[in-house]
Protein backbone atom coordinates (compact mmCIF):
# COMPACT_ATOMS: atom_id res chain seq x y z
CA UNK A 1 0.00 0.00 0.00
CA UNK A 2 1.36 3.69 -0.55
CA UNK A 3 -0.35 6.54 0.73
CA UNK A 4 -0.33 10.33 -1.18
CA UNK A 5 -0.85 13.17 0.45
CA UNK A 6 -3.33 15.62 -2.05
CA UNK A 7 -4.73 18.84 -1.54
CA UNK A 8 -8.67 18.78 -0.47
CA UNK A 9 -10.89 21.04 -3.16
CA UNK A 10 -14.17 19.32 -1.78
CA UNK A 11 -14.21 17.40 1.49
CA UNK A 12 -15.36 13.83 2.07
CA UNK A 13 -14.02 9.82 3.14
CA UNK A 14 -14.56 7.17 0.50
CA UNK A 15 -13.35 3.55 -0.29
CA UNK A 16 -14.03 2.78 -4.11
CA UNK A 17 -11.79 0.93 -7.14
CA UNK A 18 -9.74 2.88 -9.28
CA UNK A 19 -10.33 3.46 -13.07
CA UNK A 20 -7.37 5.48 -14.43
CA UNK A 21 -6.45 7.98 -17.47
CA UNK A 22 -3.43 9.70 -18.19
CA UNK A 23 -4.46 11.69 -20.64
CA UNK A 24 -6.65 14.76 -19.92
CA UNK A 25 -10.31 13.38 -19.28
CA UNK A 26 -13.04 15.08 -21.40
CA UNK A 27 -15.81 15.26 -19.49
CA UNK A 28 -18.31 16.07 -21.21
CA UNK A 29 -17.38 13.65 -23.94
CA UNK A 30 -17.26 10.94 -21.41
CA UNK A 31 -20.62 11.78 -19.63
CA UNK A 32 -23.04 12.87 -22.23
CA UNK A 33 -24.50 9.92 -23.88
CA UNK A 34 -24.17 7.66 -20.57
CA UNK A 35 -26.28 10.65 -18.59
CA UNK A 36 -28.77 11.37 -21.68
CA UNK A 37 -29.51 7.77 -22.28
CA UNK A 38 -29.61 6.17 -18.68
CA UNK A 39 -26.54 3.75 -18.77
CA UNK A 40 -26.70 2.45 -15.57
CA UNK A 41 -22.95 2.11 -15.28
CA UNK A 42 -22.12 5.45 -16.63
CA UNK A 43 -19.65 3.79 -19.48
CA UNK A 44 -17.22 6.59 -20.65
CA UNK A 45 -18.11 7.41 -23.96
CA UNK A 46 -15.00 9.49 -25.13
CA UNK A 47 -13.69 7.97 -28.25
CA UNK A 48 -10.89 9.82 -28.02
CA UNK A 49 -9.28 8.22 -24.39
CA UNK A 50 -8.49 4.90 -25.21
CA UNK A 51 -7.94 4.38 -21.79
CA UNK A 52 -11.24 4.41 -20.75
CA UNK A 53 -13.74 4.32 -23.17
CA UNK A 54 -16.54 1.98 -22.55
CA UNK A 55 -15.31 1.65 -19.27
CA UNK A 56 -18.21 2.51 -16.01
CA UNK A 57 -17.50 5.34 -14.19
CA UNK A 58 -20.43 5.57 -11.46
CA UNK A 59 -18.88 4.76 -8.01
CA UNK A 60 -15.08 4.30 -9.13
CA UNK A 61 -11.96 6.32 -8.46
CA UNK A 62 -11.72 8.41 -11.10
CA UNK A 63 -7.69 9.06 -11.26
CA UNK A 64 -6.85 11.63 -13.72
CA UNK A 65 -4.05 14.35 -14.47
CA UNK A 66 -7.20 17.07 -14.70
CA UNK A 67 -10.01 17.35 -17.27
CA UNK A 68 -10.46 18.83 -21.00
CA UNK A 69 -12.80 19.83 -23.41
CA UNK A 70 -16.00 22.11 -23.36
CA UNK A 71 -16.59 24.72 -20.68
CA UNK A 72 -20.34 22.11 -20.06
CA UNK A 73 -17.81 20.22 -18.08
CA UNK A 74 -18.94 21.69 -14.95
CA UNK A 75 -22.43 21.76 -14.94
CA UNK A 76 -22.24 18.10 -16.23
CA UNK A 77 -20.34 16.86 -13.45
CA UNK A 78 -22.80 18.80 -11.12
CA UNK A 79 -25.59 16.71 -12.97
CA UNK A 80 -24.07 13.35 -13.11
CA UNK A 81 -23.85 14.34 -8.74
CA UNK A 82 -27.11 15.36 -8.68
CA UNK A 83 -28.57 12.01 -10.93
CA UNK A 84 -26.19 9.99 -8.18
CA UNK A 85 -24.18 8.90 -11.05
CA UNK A 86 -21.60 10.64 -10.55
CA UNK A 87 -17.66 8.87 -9.50
CA UNK A 88 -16.82 8.04 -6.02
CA UNK A 89 -14.01 10.80 -6.33
CA UNK A 90 -12.04 12.46 -8.37
CA UNK A 91 -8.04 12.12 -7.86
CA UNK A 92 -5.92 14.52 -9.82
CA UNK A 93 -1.86 14.39 -10.02
CA UNK A 94 -2.32 17.98 -11.43
CA UNK A 95 -3.57 20.88 -10.19
CA UNK A 96 -7.18 20.58 -10.89
CA UNK A 97 -8.52 23.12 -13.55
CA UNK A 98 -10.95 25.25 -13.74
CA UNK A 99 -14.12 23.06 -15.24
CA UNK A 100 -13.86 19.87 -12.54
CA UNK A 101 -13.33 22.78 -9.86
CA UNK A 102 -16.51 24.30 -10.93
CA UNK A 103 -17.93 21.19 -11.37
CA UNK A 104 -16.96 19.96 -7.72
CA UNK A 105 -18.06 23.35 -6.13
CA UNK A 106 -21.57 23.57 -7.30
CA UNK A 107 -22.22 19.96 -6.36
CA UNK A 108 -21.21 20.50 -2.88
CA UNK A 109 -22.64 23.51 -2.15
CA UNK A 110 -25.75 22.75 -4.36
CA UNK A 111 -26.50 18.90 -3.89
CA UNK A 112 -28.10 17.60 -0.69
CA UNK A 113 -26.79 13.99 -0.27
CA UNK A 114 -24.04 13.48 -2.57
CA UNK A 115 -20.58 13.57 -1.66
CA UNK A 116 -17.59 13.36 -4.07
CA UNK A 117 -14.18 14.24 -2.76
CA UNK A 118 -12.10 15.95 -5.06
CA UNK A 119 -8.41 16.13 -4.03
CA UNK A 120 -5.68 17.84 -6.46
CA UNK A 121 -2.14 18.25 -6.55
CA UNK A 122 -1.15 13.96 -5.81
CA UNK A 123 1.79 14.51 -8.32
CA UNK A 124 3.03 12.37 -11.32
CA UNK A 125 4.39 9.66 -8.98
CA UNK A 126 0.63 8.61 -7.71
CA UNK A 127 -0.62 8.52 -11.67
CA UNK A 128 2.31 6.44 -12.74
CA UNK A 129 1.36 4.03 -9.90
CA UNK A 130 -2.16 3.54 -9.49
CA UNK A 131 -3.81 1.36 -12.12
CA UNK A 132 -6.99 0.09 -12.84
CA UNK A 133 -8.84 -2.29 -9.80
CA UNK A 134 -6.44 -0.84 -7.28
CA UNK A 135 -8.43 0.28 -3.93
CA UNK A 136 -8.37 3.48 -3.23
CA UNK A 137 -9.58 4.94 0.31
CA UNK A 138 -9.66 8.62 0.80
CA UNK A 139 -9.52 9.88 4.02
CA UNK A 140 -10.64 13.22 5.34
CA UNK A 141 -7.23 14.66 5.25
CA UNK A 142 -6.58 14.64 2.19
CA UNK A 143 -4.24 11.27 1.74
CA UNK A 144 -4.91 9.09 -0.54
CA UNK A 145 -4.27 5.32 0.10
CA UNK A 146 -3.56 3.11 -3.18
CA UNK A 147 -3.81 -0.65 -2.18
CA UNK A 148 -2.28 -2.58 -5.22
CA UNK B 1 -9.41 34.43 0.03
CA UNK B 2 -9.45 38.49 1.30
CA UNK B 3 -12.99 39.86 0.95
CA UNK B 4 -14.56 43.15 1.31
CA UNK B 5 -17.00 44.05 3.93
CA UNK B 6 -19.93 44.11 1.05
CA UNK B 7 -18.52 40.53 -0.21
CA UNK B 8 -18.42 39.09 2.98
CA UNK B 9 -21.62 40.61 4.14
CA UNK B 10 -23.36 38.67 1.21
CA UNK B 11 -21.53 35.59 2.24
CA UNK B 12 -23.08 36.01 5.21
CA UNK B 13 -26.45 36.44 3.92
CA UNK B 14 -27.70 40.10 3.88
CA UNK B 15 -28.85 39.50 0.85
CA UNK B 16 -30.53 36.00 1.38
CA UNK B 17 -29.81 32.59 1.52
CA UNK B 18 -29.44 32.21 -2.15
CA UNK B 19 -27.09 35.13 -2.71
CA UNK B 20 -24.98 33.69 0.24
CA UNK B 21 -25.08 30.01 -1.57
CA UNK B 22 -23.81 31.87 -5.05
CA UNK B 23 -21.42 34.00 -3.24
CA UNK B 24 -19.71 30.66 -1.62
CA UNK B 25 -19.75 29.03 -5.13
CA UNK B 26 -17.49 31.71 -6.35
CA UNK B 27 -15.42 32.02 -3.51
CA UNK B 28 -14.82 28.05 -3.14
CA UNK B 29 -14.01 28.57 -6.96
CA UNK B 30 -11.64 30.60 -6.44
CA UNK B 31 -10.04 29.27 -3.41
CA UNK B 32 -9.75 26.27 -5.38
CA UNK B 33 -6.94 28.76 -7.19
CA UNK B 34 -5.41 30.28 -4.43
CA UNK B 35 -7.19 33.45 -5.38
CA UNK B 36 -6.54 36.30 -3.25
CA UNK B 37 -9.62 38.28 -4.35
CA UNK B 38 -12.60 38.75 -6.33
CA UNK B 39 -12.63 41.12 -8.79
CA UNK B 40 -15.80 43.41 -10.52
CA UNK B 41 -16.97 42.31 -13.74
CA UNK B 42 -16.62 44.82 -16.40
CA UNK B 43 -18.07 43.85 -19.47
CA UNK B 44 -21.40 45.05 -20.77
CA UNK B 45 -22.98 41.29 -21.43
CA UNK B 46 -22.55 38.65 -20.12
CA UNK B 47 -22.08 34.83 -22.18
CA UNK B 48 -23.42 31.56 -21.01
CA UNK B 49 -22.56 28.04 -22.90
CA UNK B 50 -25.88 26.18 -21.84
CA UNK B 51 -28.41 27.03 -24.05
CA UNK B 52 -29.98 23.36 -24.27
CA UNK B 53 -33.36 22.71 -22.87
CA UNK B 54 -32.17 18.29 -22.61
CA UNK B 55 -34.37 16.78 -20.09
CA UNK B 56 -31.54 14.74 -18.67
CA UNK B 57 -29.90 17.89 -17.36
CA UNK B 58 -33.08 18.74 -14.72
CA UNK B 59 -30.60 19.68 -12.27
CA UNK B 60 -29.31 22.76 -13.90
CA UNK B 61 -33.23 23.98 -14.49
CA UNK B 62 -34.06 22.89 -10.84
CA UNK B 63 -30.96 25.50 -9.87
CA UNK B 64 -31.83 28.30 -12.33
CA UNK B 65 -35.61 27.66 -10.80
CA UNK B 66 -33.93 28.25 -7.41
CA UNK B 67 -32.32 31.73 -8.68
CA UNK B 68 -35.22 33.22 -10.12
CA UNK B 69 -37.45 32.33 -7.30
CA UNK B 70 -34.92 33.81 -5.03
CA UNK B 71 -35.14 37.23 -6.86
CA UNK B 72 -31.26 37.13 -7.61
CA UNK B 73 -31.08 37.13 -11.47
CA UNK B 74 -27.90 38.39 -12.71
CA UNK B 75 -27.56 42.47 -13.76
CA UNK B 76 -25.85 41.67 -17.07
CA UNK B 77 -27.82 40.64 -19.77
CA UNK B 78 -26.78 38.01 -21.80
CA UNK B 79 -26.07 35.83 -25.28
CA UNK B 80 -26.18 32.27 -24.88
CA UNK B 81 -25.13 29.10 -26.61
CA UNK B 82 -26.55 28.22 -30.12
CA UNK B 83 -30.48 26.21 -29.97
CA UNK B 84 -29.83 22.73 -30.51
CA UNK B 85 -33.29 22.33 -33.31
CA UNK B 86 -34.35 23.59 -36.58
CA UNK B 87 -36.58 21.94 -38.49
CA UNK B 88 -34.38 23.04 -41.68
CA UNK B 89 -31.88 20.32 -40.95
CA UNK B 90 -32.12 17.07 -42.02
CA UNK B 91 -33.62 14.49 -39.77
CA UNK B 92 -35.53 11.48 -40.16
CA UNK B 93 -39.27 10.57 -38.13
CA UNK B 94 -37.30 8.77 -35.99
CA UNK B 95 -34.80 11.44 -35.10
CA UNK B 96 -37.20 14.20 -34.52
CA UNK B 97 -39.52 11.80 -32.30
CA UNK B 98 -36.10 11.62 -30.30
CA UNK B 99 -35.26 15.25 -30.56
CA UNK B 100 -38.90 16.44 -29.68
CA UNK B 101 -40.51 13.96 -27.56
CA UNK B 102 -37.58 12.32 -25.87
CA UNK B 103 -34.44 15.25 -25.72
CA UNK B 104 -35.60 18.23 -25.97
CA UNK B 105 -38.51 18.53 -24.03
CA UNK B 106 -37.26 21.52 -21.56
CA UNK B 107 -36.48 23.52 -24.91
CA UNK B 108 -39.02 26.04 -23.85
CA UNK B 109 -39.17 25.82 -20.36
CA UNK B 110 -35.37 26.69 -20.82
CA UNK B 111 -35.78 29.19 -23.02
CA UNK B 112 -38.62 31.16 -20.97
CA UNK B 113 -35.96 30.94 -17.56
CA UNK B 114 -33.17 32.18 -19.22
CA UNK B 115 -35.35 35.18 -20.80
CA UNK B 116 -36.21 35.85 -16.85
CA UNK B 117 -32.39 35.66 -16.08
CA UNK B 118 -31.67 38.34 -18.79
CA UNK B 119 -31.45 37.42 -22.24
CA UNK B 120 -30.25 39.90 -24.66
CA UNK B 121 -32.87 38.83 -27.19
CA UNK B 122 -34.39 36.11 -28.77
CA UNK B 123 -31.46 36.09 -31.24
CA UNK B 124 -28.63 36.04 -29.16
CA UNK B 125 -28.24 32.10 -29.42
CA UNK B 126 -25.14 31.62 -30.69
CA UNK B 127 -21.45 30.52 -29.82
CA UNK B 128 -20.44 33.34 -31.65
CA UNK B 129 -21.43 36.34 -29.54
CA UNK B 130 -18.48 38.06 -30.45
CA UNK B 131 -19.36 39.38 -34.38
CA UNK B 132 -20.29 42.41 -34.98
CA UNK B 133 -23.78 41.65 -36.08
CA UNK B 134 -24.61 40.05 -32.22
CA UNK B 135 -23.05 42.91 -30.46
CA UNK B 136 -21.45 40.89 -27.26
CA UNK B 137 -18.08 41.79 -28.11
CA UNK B 138 -16.24 43.04 -25.09
CA UNK B 139 -12.92 45.40 -24.81
CA UNK B 140 -9.86 44.86 -24.46
CA UNK B 141 -9.01 44.40 -20.59
CA UNK B 142 -12.61 43.61 -19.74
CA UNK B 143 -12.62 40.96 -16.62
CA UNK B 144 -15.26 38.56 -18.00
CA UNK B 145 -17.66 35.72 -16.52
CA UNK B 146 -18.52 34.01 -20.16
CA UNK B 147 -18.24 29.81 -20.64
CA UNK B 148 -18.00 28.62 -23.62
CA UNK B 149 -14.52 27.37 -24.39
CA UNK B 150 -14.42 28.35 -28.08
CA UNK B 151 -15.54 32.18 -26.78
CA UNK B 152 -13.93 32.52 -23.86
CA UNK B 153 -10.42 31.58 -25.46
CA UNK B 154 -11.78 33.88 -29.07
CA UNK B 155 -12.59 36.84 -25.94
CA UNK B 156 -9.04 36.34 -24.51
CA UNK B 157 -6.45 35.88 -27.57
CA UNK B 158 -8.14 37.98 -30.28
CA UNK B 159 -9.97 40.87 -28.29
CA UNK B 160 -7.54 40.47 -25.05
CA UNK B 161 -10.40 41.02 -22.74
CA UNK B 162 -9.59 38.61 -19.80
CA UNK B 163 -11.69 35.57 -18.56
CA UNK B 164 -11.03 32.48 -16.99
CA UNK B 165 -12.20 28.94 -18.40
CA UNK B 166 -15.66 29.23 -16.74
CA UNK B 167 -17.97 26.34 -16.28
CA UNK B 168 -21.80 26.80 -17.04
CA UNK B 169 -23.64 27.97 -14.29
CA UNK B 170 -20.30 29.15 -12.79
CA UNK B 171 -20.83 31.84 -16.18
CA UNK B 172 -23.47 33.28 -14.40
CA UNK B 173 -23.35 32.72 -10.68
CA UNK B 174 -20.00 35.42 -11.22
CA UNK B 175 -22.26 37.64 -13.14
CA UNK B 176 -25.13 37.83 -10.17
CA UNK B 177 -22.79 38.43 -7.39
CA UNK B 178 -20.61 40.79 -9.84
CA UNK B 179 -17.20 39.24 -9.02
CA UNK B 180 -14.98 36.82 -10.51
CA UNK B 181 -12.40 35.08 -8.70
CA UNK B 182 -8.69 36.74 -9.39
CA UNK B 183 -6.77 33.71 -10.81
CA UNK B 184 -5.28 32.33 -14.15
CA UNK B 185 -5.91 33.86 -17.03
CA UNK B 186 -7.27 37.38 -15.40
CA UNK B 187 -3.70 37.71 -14.12
CA UNK B 188 -0.68 38.67 -16.17
CA UNK B 189 1.34 36.05 -15.33
CA UNK B 190 -1.33 33.34 -15.79
CA UNK B 191 -1.30 35.04 -19.46
CA UNK B 192 2.46 34.36 -20.10
CA UNK B 193 3.47 31.49 -22.84
CA UNK B 194 4.63 28.07 -21.08
CA UNK B 195 5.06 26.93 -24.71
CA UNK B 196 6.68 28.61 -27.91
CA UNK B 197 5.18 26.94 -30.70
CA UNK B 198 6.70 27.55 -34.35
CA UNK B 199 5.29 27.09 -37.76
CA UNK B 200 7.54 25.28 -40.35
CA UNK B 201 5.10 24.58 -42.79
CA UNK B 202 4.98 24.92 -46.40
CA UNK B 203 1.68 25.60 -46.59
CA UNK B 204 -0.98 27.61 -45.05
CA UNK B 205 -2.28 25.55 -41.83
CA UNK B 206 -5.76 24.20 -41.77
CA UNK B 207 -6.88 26.26 -38.65
CA UNK B 208 -9.09 23.44 -37.10
CA UNK B 209 -5.93 20.93 -37.61
CA UNK B 210 -3.31 23.33 -35.83
CA UNK B 211 -6.06 24.02 -33.33
CA UNK B 212 -5.83 20.80 -32.64
CA UNK B 213 -2.28 19.66 -32.42
CA UNK B 214 -1.29 22.59 -30.63
CA UNK B 215 -4.50 21.60 -28.41
CA UNK B 216 -3.50 18.29 -27.55
CA UNK B 217 0.53 19.32 -27.13
CA UNK B 218 -0.09 22.00 -24.71
CA UNK B 219 -3.48 20.69 -22.83
CA UNK B 220 -4.10 23.91 -20.83
CA UNK B 221 -1.04 26.26 -20.73
CA UNK B 222 -1.09 29.52 -23.02
CA UNK B 223 1.22 28.87 -26.25
CA UNK B 224 2.95 31.41 -28.04
CA UNK B 225 2.71 31.11 -31.65
CA UNK B 226 5.19 31.92 -34.22
CA UNK B 227 5.45 32.09 -37.78
CA UNK B 228 1.80 31.62 -38.43
CA UNK B 229 1.60 35.35 -39.47
CA UNK B 230 3.47 34.53 -42.40
CA UNK B 231 0.08 32.70 -43.64
CA UNK B 232 -2.16 34.67 -41.88
CA UNK B 233 -1.16 38.47 -42.17
CA UNK B 234 -0.57 40.55 -39.27
CA UNK B 235 -3.50 42.83 -39.55
CA UNK B 236 -7.05 41.26 -37.16
CA UNK B 237 -9.29 41.51 -40.40
CA UNK B 238 -12.12 39.10 -41.03
CA UNK B 239 -10.06 36.80 -42.84
CA UNK B 240 -7.40 36.53 -39.75
CA UNK B 241 -10.40 36.90 -37.08
CA UNK B 242 -12.35 34.15 -38.59
CA UNK B 243 -8.66 32.02 -38.90
CA UNK B 244 -8.49 32.51 -35.09
CA UNK B 245 -11.99 31.86 -34.77
CA UNK B 246 -11.60 28.15 -36.08
CA UNK B 247 -8.04 27.48 -34.48
CA UNK B 248 -9.09 28.48 -31.02
CA UNK B 249 -12.27 26.29 -30.95
CA UNK B 250 -10.07 23.58 -31.88
CA UNK B 251 -7.35 24.71 -29.06
CA UNK B 252 -9.90 24.55 -26.32
CA UNK B 253 -11.85 21.28 -27.53
CA UNK B 254 -8.82 19.15 -28.10
CA UNK B 255 -7.45 20.76 -25.23
CA UNK B 256 -8.07 23.13 -22.37
CA UNK B 257 -6.20 26.11 -24.07
CA UNK B 258 -7.69 29.22 -22.78
CA UNK B 259 -5.61 31.78 -24.34
CA UNK B 260 -3.35 31.84 -26.77
CA UNK B 261 -0.93 34.99 -28.49
CA UNK B 262 -0.17 34.96 -32.33
CA UNK B 263 3.34 36.88 -32.73
CA UNK B 264 2.94 39.74 -34.70
CA UNK B 265 -1.05 39.68 -34.86
CA UNK B 266 -2.58 39.06 -31.04
CA UNK B 267 -3.29 42.38 -28.84
CA UNK B 268 -0.65 41.69 -26.22
CA UNK B 269 1.72 39.33 -29.04
CA UNK B 270 1.78 43.05 -30.40
CA UNK B 271 2.44 45.11 -27.51
CA UNK B 272 4.39 42.71 -25.61
CA UNK B 273 6.21 40.35 -27.53
CA UNK B 274 8.39 37.59 -26.43
CA UNK B 275 8.15 39.62 -23.14
CA UNK B 276 4.75 37.36 -22.86
CA UNK B 277 7.10 34.13 -22.93
CA UNK B 278 7.93 32.44 -19.50
CA UNK B 279 11.10 31.00 -18.49
CA UNK B 280 11.76 28.10 -19.15
CA UNK B 281 8.90 27.61 -22.23
CA UNK B 282 9.00 24.25 -23.76
CA UNK B 283 9.22 24.00 -27.70
CA UNK B 284 6.68 22.46 -30.33
CA UNK B 285 7.50 22.21 -33.80
CA UNK B 286 4.89 22.11 -36.15
CA UNK B 287 5.88 21.04 -39.97
CA UNK B 288 3.31 19.63 -42.70
CA UNK B 289 4.60 15.81 -41.21
CA UNK B 290 3.39 17.21 -37.85
CA UNK B 291 -0.06 18.01 -38.86
CA UNK B 292 -0.83 14.93 -41.13
CA UNK B 293 0.38 12.63 -38.37
CA UNK B 294 -2.31 14.07 -36.28
CA UNK B 295 -4.62 13.65 -38.87
CA UNK B 296 -4.05 10.30 -39.37
CA UNK B 297 -4.33 9.38 -36.06
CA UNK B 298 -7.68 11.03 -35.55
CA UNK B 299 -10.42 7.44 -34.59
CA UNK B 300 -13.03 6.56 -37.63
CA UNK B 301 -15.64 5.33 -35.44
CA UNK B 302 -17.78 4.31 -38.47
CA UNK B 303 -19.62 1.54 -38.01
CA UNK B 304 -18.56 1.10 -41.49
CA UNK B 305 -15.20 3.60 -42.53
CA UNK B 306 -16.29 3.35 -46.14
CA UNK B 307 -19.76 4.55 -46.19
CA UNK B 308 -20.76 7.63 -48.03
CA UNK B 309 -21.44 10.36 -45.72
CA UNK B 310 -25.31 11.35 -45.31
CA UNK B 311 -24.65 14.96 -44.06
CA UNK B 312 -22.36 17.50 -43.64
CA UNK B 313 -21.97 20.19 -41.08
CA UNK B 314 -19.78 23.17 -41.35
CA UNK B 315 -19.91 26.18 -38.98
CA UNK B 316 -18.97 24.73 -35.43
CA UNK B 317 -18.38 27.95 -34.35
CA UNK B 318 -20.84 29.63 -36.17
CA UNK B 319 -19.38 31.16 -39.70
CA UNK B 320 -18.68 34.69 -39.87
CA UNK B 321 -20.70 36.93 -42.73
CA UNK B 322 -17.59 36.43 -44.85
CA UNK B 323 -17.01 32.58 -44.55
CA UNK B 324 -20.48 32.52 -45.62
CA UNK B 325 -19.73 34.43 -48.53
CA UNK B 326 -16.58 32.65 -49.12
CA UNK B 327 -17.87 29.39 -48.90
CA UNK B 328 -20.29 30.15 -51.48
CA UNK B 329 -18.13 31.31 -54.10
CA UNK B 330 -16.02 27.77 -53.57
CA UNK B 331 -18.52 25.90 -53.90
CA UNK B 332 -20.16 27.39 -57.11
CA UNK B 333 -16.85 27.42 -58.80
CA UNK B 334 -16.52 23.93 -57.57
CA UNK B 335 -19.90 22.26 -59.05
CA UNK B 336 -19.41 24.32 -62.47
CA UNK B 337 -15.79 23.04 -62.85
CA UNK B 338 -17.58 19.14 -62.07
CA UNK B 339 -20.55 19.76 -64.11
CA UNK B 340 -23.06 20.04 -61.44
CA UNK B 341 -25.55 22.49 -59.96
CA UNK B 342 -25.99 21.15 -56.54
CA UNK B 343 -24.32 19.53 -53.33
CA UNK B 344 -24.33 15.85 -53.61
CA UNK B 345 -24.43 15.34 -50.05
CA UNK B 346 -26.69 17.47 -47.50
CA UNK B 347 -24.71 19.76 -46.62
CA UNK B 348 -25.63 22.65 -43.50
CA UNK B 349 -23.72 25.63 -42.61
CA UNK B 350 -24.58 27.48 -39.14
CA UNK B 351 -24.14 30.63 -37.92
CA UNK B 352 -25.62 33.11 -36.00
CA UNK B 353 -29.31 34.39 -36.24
CA UNK B 354 -27.81 37.89 -36.85
CA UNK B 355 -25.05 36.54 -38.90
CA UNK B 356 -27.96 34.30 -41.42
CA UNK B 357 -30.13 37.99 -41.24
CA UNK B 358 -27.30 39.73 -42.59
CA UNK B 359 -26.37 37.63 -45.23
CA UNK B 360 -29.63 37.24 -46.31
CA UNK B 361 -29.05 40.65 -47.23
CA UNK B 362 -26.72 40.01 -49.92
CA UNK B 363 -26.93 38.66 -52.97
CA UNK B 364 -25.03 35.64 -51.52
CA UNK B 365 -28.41 33.78 -49.88
CA UNK B 366 -29.75 33.50 -53.48
CA UNK B 367 -26.61 31.90 -54.55
CA UNK B 368 -25.76 29.39 -51.77
CA UNK B 369 -29.14 28.31 -51.38
CA UNK B 370 -29.68 27.43 -55.61
CA UNK B 371 -25.97 25.01 -54.61
CA UNK B 372 -28.48 22.75 -52.69
CA UNK B 373 -26.54 24.04 -49.01
CA UNK B 374 -29.02 24.83 -45.82
CA UNK B 375 -28.00 27.63 -43.62
CA UNK B 376 -29.04 26.60 -40.02
CA UNK B 377 -28.50 28.59 -36.57
CA UNK B 378 -28.29 25.31 -34.55
CA UNK B 379 -25.53 23.89 -32.64
CA UNK B 380 -24.20 21.09 -34.56
CA UNK B 381 -23.10 19.44 -31.27
CA UNK B 382 -26.82 19.50 -30.08
CA UNK B 383 -27.80 17.61 -32.86
CA UNK B 384 -25.37 15.00 -33.07
CA UNK B 385 -25.96 14.47 -29.00
CA UNK B 386 -27.71 11.06 -29.69
CA UNK B 387 -27.27 7.26 -30.68
CA UNK B 388 -29.04 7.53 -33.60
CA UNK B 389 -26.57 10.27 -35.49
CA UNK B 390 -23.60 7.49 -33.96
CA UNK B 391 -25.22 5.09 -36.76
CA UNK B 392 -24.96 8.33 -39.25
CA UNK B 393 -21.95 8.66 -41.28
CA UNK B 394 -21.52 12.45 -40.96
CA UNK B 395 -18.83 14.59 -41.82
CA UNK B 396 -17.62 18.11 -40.74
CA UNK B 397 -14.49 20.63 -41.20
CA UNK B 398 -15.05 21.02 -37.27
CA UNK B 399 -12.17 19.95 -35.14
CA UNK B 400 -14.67 20.34 -31.82
CA UNK B 401 -17.67 18.33 -33.61
CA UNK B 402 -15.52 16.07 -34.27
CA UNK B 403 -14.18 15.83 -30.41
CA UNK B 404 -17.06 15.49 -29.22
CA UNK B 405 -19.17 13.67 -31.68
CA UNK B 406 -18.95 10.37 -33.99
CA UNK B 407 -18.78 12.85 -37.42
CA UNK B 408 -15.51 12.57 -38.95
CA UNK B 409 -13.17 15.79 -39.91
CA UNK B 410 -12.00 16.41 -43.28
CA UNK B 411 -10.05 19.85 -44.22
CA UNK B 412 -12.49 22.70 -45.12
CA UNK B 413 -10.52 21.43 -49.04
CA UNK B 414 -11.41 17.70 -48.52
CA UNK B 415 -15.49 18.98 -47.43
CA UNK B 416 -15.62 20.86 -50.80
CA UNK B 417 -14.53 17.83 -53.00
CA UNK B 418 -16.41 15.75 -50.55
CA UNK B 419 -19.89 17.94 -50.61
CA UNK B 420 -19.56 18.54 -54.96
CA UNK B 421 -18.38 15.78 -56.01
CA UNK B 422 -17.99 12.86 -53.56
CA UNK B 423 -14.52 13.71 -53.05
CA UNK B 424 -13.35 12.13 -55.95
Amino acid sequence: MKQFQGRIITPGEVTAEAVVTTQGFNTLASFQMALQFGDKEVKCGDQNNEELHGKPLIGKALCLPQTIGSTTGGLVLYCACAMEKNPACMLFSNHVDSLAAAGAVLADVWVDNVSMPVIDSLGDEFLNYVKDGMKITVKANGIVEVDG
Amino acid sequence: MILTQEQQAILDGSKGETMAKVMKTIVMYGEAFEAEKLVPITSKYNHLVTSFGLKVMSPVYDLMQQLLDAGVASGQNFSVDPRPLDKNVPANILQNLVFNKFMYTKQDFYEKQLKELGLMNDKAFTCTCYMDEVGNKPQKGDVLSWAESSAVVYANSVLGARCNRNSGIIDIMGSIVGYVPYFGLLTDEGRKATWIVKINTTKKPEAQLLGSAIGMKVMEDVPYVVGLDKWIGAELNDSACAYLKDFGAATASNGAVGLYHIENLTPEAVELGEKLIAEGAKEYIIDDAELERVQKNYPVIWKNPDATPKLCFVGCPHLSLQQLKDWTDKIEAELKKNGKKKVIIPTVFTAAPEVLKAFAKTDYEARLKATGVITSYICPLMYMNNPLCKKMPVITSSNKLRTYTSARYYTDSEILKIITDGGK
